[in-house]
């Protein structure tokens, strides 16, 4: 696979690797096609996602995807998080091969899961 | 020692270590010498009838000749081709259509390499019965069921000798015996085994070689074909190679094949056994969880001598392959993130191992040019690269909600988000 620069930067050097402490929501998702599992946690204070960590079982572009989408949910209200696409992930990224765009997905299908968890535990969605 | 450097970052020599010799070799320098001359100076046709194509014949027939006191078989079995692909190709297609009024059955087994498994799988188009035999968790044929498969219909029987994935070697005397009671051909790619393991050309009316796993040139192979055994041919034109593979002769690329089976005397094997069984038992003490894929590696003529196929649970293959790549050290995977269809390895399946045990496989495979500084320095990068990534990873003793999570999946629209 031919990899961007970018793509490798965050292989080799993941941020926000790692579990989390009392996180206040957590997203868990797999791939049952290519059987990568990512973790997502998230920490929420005023309707802003304050801290987040990963923890992934996958290939390069799978452990990329999940450091660069914590890079671009941290500091983002809940109701801006929610806007995230794998489109915007994938821009920077700087693209992904064809056959690994999958990998995107799950990131945010693990953002999205971290905040369906973050607001059934508030007991409600946050618009803010 | 044989550590190839190559300029890493910032222009600092980087240890290179190649453990991927299944997928290609290194060409000996004396194999290339010998091929040098055909290209410039004794560049002949084959065919020509003048001193200088009577010079190229010389050296094409005196490659056949050495390539086939490798095997053990006459010289006018041997025919030169392109490489593996090919031979398994005209192997089976030129035996089934020679045979097709025979019957139509043509019994293979789950471990196949693709120029096999697609080859059989394209001749059901054309009327035949192709069936796979199972194996067991080593990666040996169960030979019962194999039994069972060639009924008296059977026309071929064509497994491969030494797998390429897992490094399991057939007994090949057993699917002989198995093939023949029942008035069947065999074709056995022997392309991993060749040089490896004895072969005894009696067992065998067909076998697949190929040069560039032995230190030889890519795109030259050959087919044995023992005499008397009922071909049809594939290509048509000249009559060269005794009219069953037409085209004009590879005289080099023969001349480099036959200097690299001579090289293959054998003596390395057991040096390079003892640096496999060094990496082997290195990262199976060293690195918890961690297992060997196929066959136990003490019996040489059981399992290919050069073949160790781990899995590092809890990290991916692709990611590892990476790590080592940075390292320096070149391996291969049988993960399903490393292959464009995303299915992980059949040959990983067919011995029973799951999707995540298959997930954290590496193939390491050595070469003639390994040396035992590169394997111990492969077994600490390989050790690093895996305790690095289960740093990352969500599992680290047991897979926990494994099963769960990967089914949990609400987007599953894999094919719309290519």
């Amino acid at each position: 696979m031919e990899y961007s620069d970018r793509v490798m930067e965050h292989f080799r050097s993941p941020h926000n690797m790692g579990p989390m402490e009392n996180p206040d929501g957590t997203g868990k998702v797999g791939n049952p096609i290519c059987g990568d599992v990512m973790h997502l946690y998230i920490k929420v204070r005023g309707g802003v996602i304050t801290d987040v960590t990963f923890q992934t079982f996958g290939c390069v572009s799978a452990i990329a995807s999940s450091s660069i989408s914590t890079d671009m949910i941290k500091g983002k209200t809940i109701a801006e998080a929610k806007k995230l696409t794998k489109d915007d992930l994938l821009l920077e990224l700087k693209g992904l091969p064809p056959v690994k765009i999958h990998c995107s997905v799950l990131a945010i299908e693990a953002l999205h899961k971290a905040i369906e968890d973050y607001e059934s535990k508030a007991g409600k969605p946050t618009n803010s | 020692m044989q550590v190839g450097a190559a300029m890493g970052f910032f222009g600092k020599a980087k240890k290179q270590v190649y453990l991927d010799n299944g997928a290609t070799t290194r060409v000996d320098p004396e194999v290339v010498n010998a091929m040098l001359p055909y290209f410039t100076e004794k560049y002949g046709n084959a065919s020509s009838l003048h001193s200088l194509g009577r010079e190229a014949r010389g050296a094409m027939e005196a490659s056949r000749e050495a390539v086939a006191r490798r095997i053990g078989a006459e010289p006018k079995e041997i025919i030169f081709t392109s490489g593996g692909t090919e031979s398994d190709n005209l192997a089976i297609q030129g035996a089934a259509m020679a045979l097709k009024h025979r019957g139509k059955r043509i019994v293979t087994s789950t471990i196949e390499h693709p120029a096999v498994n697609n080859t059989v799988i394209t001749m059901r188009e054309s009327g035949f019965d192709p069936q796979k035999a199972p194996v067991g968790a080593e990666g040996f044929v169960m030979l019962d069921r194999l039994q069972d498969l060639v009924t008296k219909g059977t026309i071929l029987v064509t497994v491969i000798h030494g797998n390429n994935e897992i490094g399991t070697v057939q007994d090949m005397k057993a699917i002989s015996d198995i093939a023949h009671d029942r008035g069947a051909l065999l074709h056995m790619d022997c392309v991993q085994s060749f040089g490896k393991v004895p072969i005894n050309p009696e067992h065998l009316d067909l076998m697949s070689i190929s040069a560039h796993k032995i230190h030889g040139p890519k795109g030259i192979g050959a087919l044995y074909i023992k005499e008397g055994t009922p071909m049809k041919s594939m290509l048509f034109g000249g009559p060269h190679e005794f009219g069953r593979r037409p085209g004009t002769e590879n005289v080099p690329l023969a001349a480099g094949f036959a200097k690299a089976a001579e090289l293959m005397a054998g003596e390395d094997l057991p040096k390079i056994k003892g640096m496999r069984d060094r990496l082997v038992g290195r990262l199976l003490d060293e690195i918890p969880d961690s297992r060997l894929n196929g066959a136990p590696i003490a019996d040489p003529n059981k399992r290919l001598v050069n073949n160790a196929n781990m899995t590092f649970n809890y990290v991916e293959g692709e990611a590892l392959l990476y790590k080592l790549d940075d390292a320096g050290i070149l391996v291969s995977t049988g993960s399903a993130c490393s292959s464009n269809s995303l299915k992980p390895s059949h040959v990983l399946s067919a011995i029973g191992l799951d999707h995540k045990i298959i997930h954290g496989t590496l193939r390491m495979t050595l070469g003639r040019f390994s040396a035992m500084d590169e394997v111990e320095y492969a077994a600490d990068s390989v050790k690093a690269a895996v305790e690095e990534l289960r740093r990352i990873s969500p599992f680290r003793e047991g897979f926990g909600e494994y099963e769960k999570t990967v089914r949990n999946l609400r987007h599953k629209g894999r094919e719309g988000d290519r």
